[in-house]
């Protein structure tokens, strides 16, 4: 009898398999936009506004052009001579690539220089003469609703304020109905401060027009490279089989990476009319004021309460400041992305939500940083709500959630504003954290350190999310379904080739996907090559963001290898000289069922497709496979953080956190421990310092990492995962469910819920994040709330 | 982030750093750690015609003690190696505390005392330890040697007493005369963030009683603030309760503050009277603990 395989030894699912793509990438051997050189090369740098909001009175690039060695200045005049001055955003609005009229936000694209080197390239920006009359400043969606407003998007013919949009969804009078029948209605409005996803690896893209062939070849830091060819076959009219879009290796994505940037359009018009490769890369400040920000969201709702603690309604609005452009990245036909999965996981009889939308004198583009479409918001105000709807009414915090989750036997579960959550076990997840992390006796320490002056404090955070868009039905960027897709060619010696139209940037895709190919094919993960990002060669996809690789491309991967198989059983079944019907499959081998010793091998089939196929056959074992989800997958995790607070400088500090997280079957389980240690150091930088803010004439206070804090591993504490939950996803093929965005999603709720919980009883109800030692010492000394946009303070 | 053209010395002797100094006029600067020097050139803040580089300059990466006890520290000697030094652990309580609170653990590799005596930024935490210590700098010009007191050494924000042709080769902490006591406590929203506020306290004592009292607090003004009040009420008197209490309230009312994103004024002044009273109360033999 032959051994049957070791899933495990061969990098199948469920191995901690280490990540194949380190690599290269711990050897500095990564091959990033900037580390290209083709030759000829020219460089490009941007000029940017100093100014946020402001009239365009001349524009003189004489003096840069007479610099030696500058090729090209372009400027947004010569943009709309070609009908490229704006271009299309993913929320059909417009955008500006390079000004013409006025500029909108501190930092927007006004001109570029081409020349042969950076440094000179940099040179004749500052020999640009721009005369700017100033215009009033709206730096916030309170401001931009204002009557006498300054309208900022006056180049659109029916824009009459600043209102982009406004949405609903629910059942406004029966929640209404419920607020009446409720014996306590709790409140809470918040700010979710913006914030920018901020990869290390700033954008940038190398455009390489050949005239002798017609093809552009661009080269660019994105996580969609298909939507990215299919943009710019539209925006700058060329025929999409000549534009092939490269994404090499990237430097972290977090979202920042989805969108279409004036620089990449700047640096293809240059190519194509230089007729040479131009490069252009993005230098921190560039990235952190002009490129797709995060959240800055004003939350603002009720929960209509039954006394022994049952939610029977609850009622959202929230403001979102968009800044100058609406552009952004999110299934099209949602304004606030996904906001509406708030209070999923809780058992809430109706709910309604209303959503508005401004424009602003700031930088424009809301990602999905790390989340799928606002759904960090969403969790954000659901678990702040929470905390403050348990206080309400005198009641323990687990209890509260005991009796609102959602049950294990009501799945599946509709929600009242209409998405349908797949599966969990949400009470065994909260129950794991509470015995992880102690929670009776930090109850009890908690009270006896306060008889010391010592405030102690603990914040819970459950919640469920959606990830893996679509199902295509309600999914579409501009038109484009969100579906995924797979193509694999096994190779004549069983090792075997995997491209999807996903991009990782960090995520372990060469590593992960292999195992799914191990996992239904028997063939070891070391066997299989793993290439993403060229569109001459990976098949249509959507791309890398919102958590949906794995639910999405993962399970076209499984489909396409499943295609393969069911050629290989032909295979075997003409080598062992039986009927199809009479062959069963083990991990990597099939055999005859009644002999079960007769068996080949994958490895054998492969060689037979090339060299010893049945006659009428087709040669070849390879195929593909696009892959439409059914639903979205819904992950839960129970999040519990202990603090303690020096009241005397507000400084606090983490003394414990415990994560649990349910994501279904784990494929490898080191990766998504990496993934979830990641999310939570996000959660606790939005929580603790990593916050955008401006001043009242529009400047951008966060323009570079002096300003904008990113926690290092000295402030960032230590984390307990726990992973025995595991609830697989019932639609998925391999039961899996997205994870990386979890604990950035649900993590800074559990940090200021603790927070809070070490203030209770001084009346203060919210600190709006970041939680700064001087807003938490405020809160404390003044015993009031500190709410809102985090100002930049001035005496004067 | 590509600076504006600038040309390139690497000085071999100090003479000859001197030399090109004279050469390049106001537009030559000096580098040695280059830890604020080359990022404010890569943002075009400064744009220096000329660099003169002195860190192959031997005989410049020291620090010592004198027999008469006085701590030199030369133009080369790096924050790291102060933060290791066992001769401050030893010696010098005040240094000791401040060194490993200098920005982030790159920045303390490469980036110098003296440079940050130079730069003069009302935020760097150096110029108040310096300052608390009542120490000096040794400027090397055409004409020689000269001692600036750190009190006229800086002249405002980025702005020091050096001219254009000197450069300070050595920073000189006194002897002291009773048994050295004191701290550095800053408070900083995140490692290598500037101070929201920052105190430096030195005092020397004899018995139970403040013979000498250093008190300076850094990132609350337009530059450096010696809290000469509160190192009043201090010396010649013990360490009570009461004189710690009132040393935390004459070196707030000392500080300048202004509110800005790391905080408001109210906010800042509290917390340097809380960082004196700290710093005071956790000095050993100090009677009772300060309220």
């Amino acid at each position: 009898m032959t051994q049957a395989l070791d899933e495990i030894k061969i990098g199948g699912m469920g191995a901690s398999r280490k990540r194949v793509e380190d690599n290269r990438f711990i050897r500095g051997k990564g091959n990033y936009t900037d580390d290209i050189h083709l030759p000829g090369m020219l460089h490009m740098e941007i000029l940017r506004s100093p100014v946020a909001h402001a009239r365009i009175t001349r524009i003189d690039a004489s003096k840069a052009w007479e610099i030696p060695g500058v090729h090209l200045v372009l400027t947004g005049e010569m943009m709309a001579t070609r009908n490229l001055a704006w271009m299309p955003t993913l929320s059909y609005d417009t955008q500006a690539v390079l000004a013409t009229d006025k500029v909108r936000f501190q930092g927007q694209e006004v001109a570029c220089v081409i020349a042969d080197d950076p440094y000179i390239a940099k040179d004749a920006c500052e020999a640009i003469e721009i005369d700017y009359e100033p215009l009033p400043v709206v730096v916030n969606p309170m401001q931009a609703g204002e009557p006498d407003a300054p309208i900022i998007r006056d180049d659109k013919e029916n824009q009459a304020g600043n209102v982009i949009y406004d949405w609903e969804v629910g059942d406004a009078e029966g929640t209404d109905r419920a607020f009446e029948q409720a014996d306590v209605v709790s409140r809470l409005q918040l700010h979710y401060p913006r914030s920018h996803p901020s990869p290390i690896e700033c954008c940038g893209s190398i455009a390489d027009f050949n005239r002798s062939t017609s093809k552009l070849t661009v080269y660019m830091t994105t996580q969609a490279p298909h939507i990215i060819r299919a943009a710019v076959a539209l925006v700058a009219e060329l025929p999409e089989h000549m534009i092939r879009i490269i994404s090499p290796d990237i430097g972290g994505g977090f979202g920042n990476k989805v969108p279409v940037y004036p620089g990449y359009v700047c640096s293809i018009l240059a190519s194509i009319l230089l007729e040479r490769p131009v490069k252009w890369i993005e230098d921190k400040t560039g990235n952190l004021i002009s490129t797709g920000f995060a959240r800055d969201v004003y939350l603002d709702g009720e929960l209509a309460l039954r006394r022994d603690g049952k939610i029977l309604g609850m009622r959202m609005r929230t403001l979102a400041d968009h800044g100058a452009f609406f552009s952004d990245a999110q299934p099209s036909k949602f304004k606030i992305g996904l906001m509406h999965s708030t209070f999923g996981c809780y058992d809430v009889p109706v709910a309604h939500l209303a959503a508005r939308g401004l424009y602003t004198n700031k930088a424009p583009g809301g990602v999905a940083y790390r989340c799928s479409f606002r759904v960090t918001e969403a969790m954000f105000f659901q678990e702040r709500m929470m905390h403050a709807a348990a206080n309400d009414l005198g009641m323990d915090q687990a209890e509260f959630r005991r009796i609102n989750l959602v049950r294990d036997d009501q799945f599946p579960h509709r929600t009242p504003l209409g998405f349908l959550l797949d599966s969990g076990q949400y009470g065994a997840c909260l129950e794991l954290g509470l015995k992880a992390v102690g929670y009776e006796d930090f109850l009890r320490q908690k009270e006896e350190a306060r008889k010391n002056g010592r405030l102690l404090g603990i914040g819970i955070s459950t919640m469920s999310e959606p990830l893996g868009a679509g199902n295509s039905r309600e999914y579409d960027i501009l038109g484009i379904k969100m579906f995924d897709s797979a193509e694999i060619r096994v190779h004549m010696t069983g090792k075997a080739l995997l491209r999807t139209g996903a991009r990782g940037q960090g995520q372990g895709h060469e590593t992960t996907w292999a195992q799914i190919v191990a996992h239904e094919l028997g063939i070891p993960a070391d066997d299989v090559t793993v290439e993403e990002g060229d569109t001459d060669t990976a098949p249509f996809g959507m791309g890398t963001y919102a958590s949906r690789s794995t639910p999405v491309a993962g399970a076209a991967i499984a489909m396409v290898c499943r295609k393969v198989r069911a050629k290989a059983r032909k295979l075997a079944a003409h080598l062992l000289e039986v009927s199809e019907e009479d062959i069963e499959w083990e991990l990597g081998r099939f055999y005859v069922r009644s002999a079960p010793d007769r068996g080949v091998t994958i490895q054998e089939c492969a060689m037979a497709a090339y060299s010893n196929m049945p006659d009428g056959m087709e040669p070849g074992l390879e195929n593909n496979a696009y892959y439409d989800p059914p639903n979205l997958t819904w992950p839960f995790a129970c999040y519990i953080v202990t603090v303690e607070v020096d009241p005397e400088t507000g400084v606090w500090d983490v003394l414990n956190m415990v994560a649990v997280d349910d994501c279904g079957v784990r494929i490898n389980p080191m990766i998504v421990e990496g993934q979830i240690m990641g999310g939570l150091t996000e959660a606790f930088a939005m929580s603790s310092m990593q916050f955008i803010t401006f001043d009242s004439e529009g400047n951008c206070i966060g323009s570079n990492y002096m300003d904008y804090l990113i926690p290092t591993s000295w402030e960032t504490p230590g984390f307990e995962l726990h992973g025995e939950v595991v609830t697989p996803c019932p639609h998925h093929p391999i039961g899996a469910k997205g994870v990386g965005e979890c604990a950035a999603v649900g993590g800074p709720a559990a940090f200021v819920n603790a927070v809070m919980d070490a203030l209770a009883g001084t009346g203060v109800r919210n600190i709006d994040m970041p939680l700064l030692p001087d807003r938490v010492w405020e809160a404390i000394t003044e015993r009031h709330d500190v709410s809102g946009a985090p100002p930049v303070r001035s005496d004067g | 982030m590509y600076p504006s053209r600038f040309r390139y010395e690497a000085a071999r002797s100090l003479d000859q750093a001197v030399r090109l100094l004279r050469d390049g006029g106001d537009e030559a600067k000096v580098l040695a750690g280059g830890q604020s020097l080359i990022p404010m050139m890569k943002l075009r803040f400064a744009s220096p015609e000329l660099l003169v580089d002195i860190n192959n300059i031997p005989g410049l990466d020291y620090h010592h003690a004198d027999p008469d006890g006085s701590i030199h520290v030369g133009a080369l000697c790096r924050h790291a190696d102060l933060e290791h030094s066992g001769l401050l652990q030893s010696r010098q309580p005040t240094m000791a505390a401040a060194a490993p609170l200098i920005a982030d653990p790159l920045v303390r590799n490469r980036g110098t005392l003296v440079g940050s005596l130079c730069h003069a930024d009302p935020q760097g935490d150096w110029a108040s330890v310096v300052l608390a210590l009542g120490g000096s700098i040794v400027a090397h010009g055409p004409d020689g040697r000269r001692t600036i007191p750190a009190a006229d050494f800086v002249l405002g924000p980025f702005e020091n007493a050096l001219a254009h042709d000197e450069i300070a080769v050595e920073a000189i902490i006194p002897a002291p005369r009773g048994a050295p006591a004191g701290g550095y406590l800053k408070l900083e929203r995140r490692v290598g963030d500037f101070a929201t506020a920052g105190v430096a306290v030195a005092i020397e004592t004899d018995g139970a009683m403040v013979t000498r009292a250093g008190i300076a607090l850094t990132g609350v003004g337009g530059s450096t603030i010696k809290a000469t009040a509160a190192e009043a009420a201090l010396t010649g008197r013990p360490l009570t309760a009461e004189t710690i209490a009132e040393a935390g309230r004459l070196a707030a009312e000392a500080a300048q503050p202004k509110s800005d994103h790391r905080g408001s004024a109210t906010y800042k002044r509290h917390i340097v009277r809380t960082f004196v009273v700290r710093i005071l109360g956790r000095i050993e033999g100090t009677q009772e603990r300060a309220a």
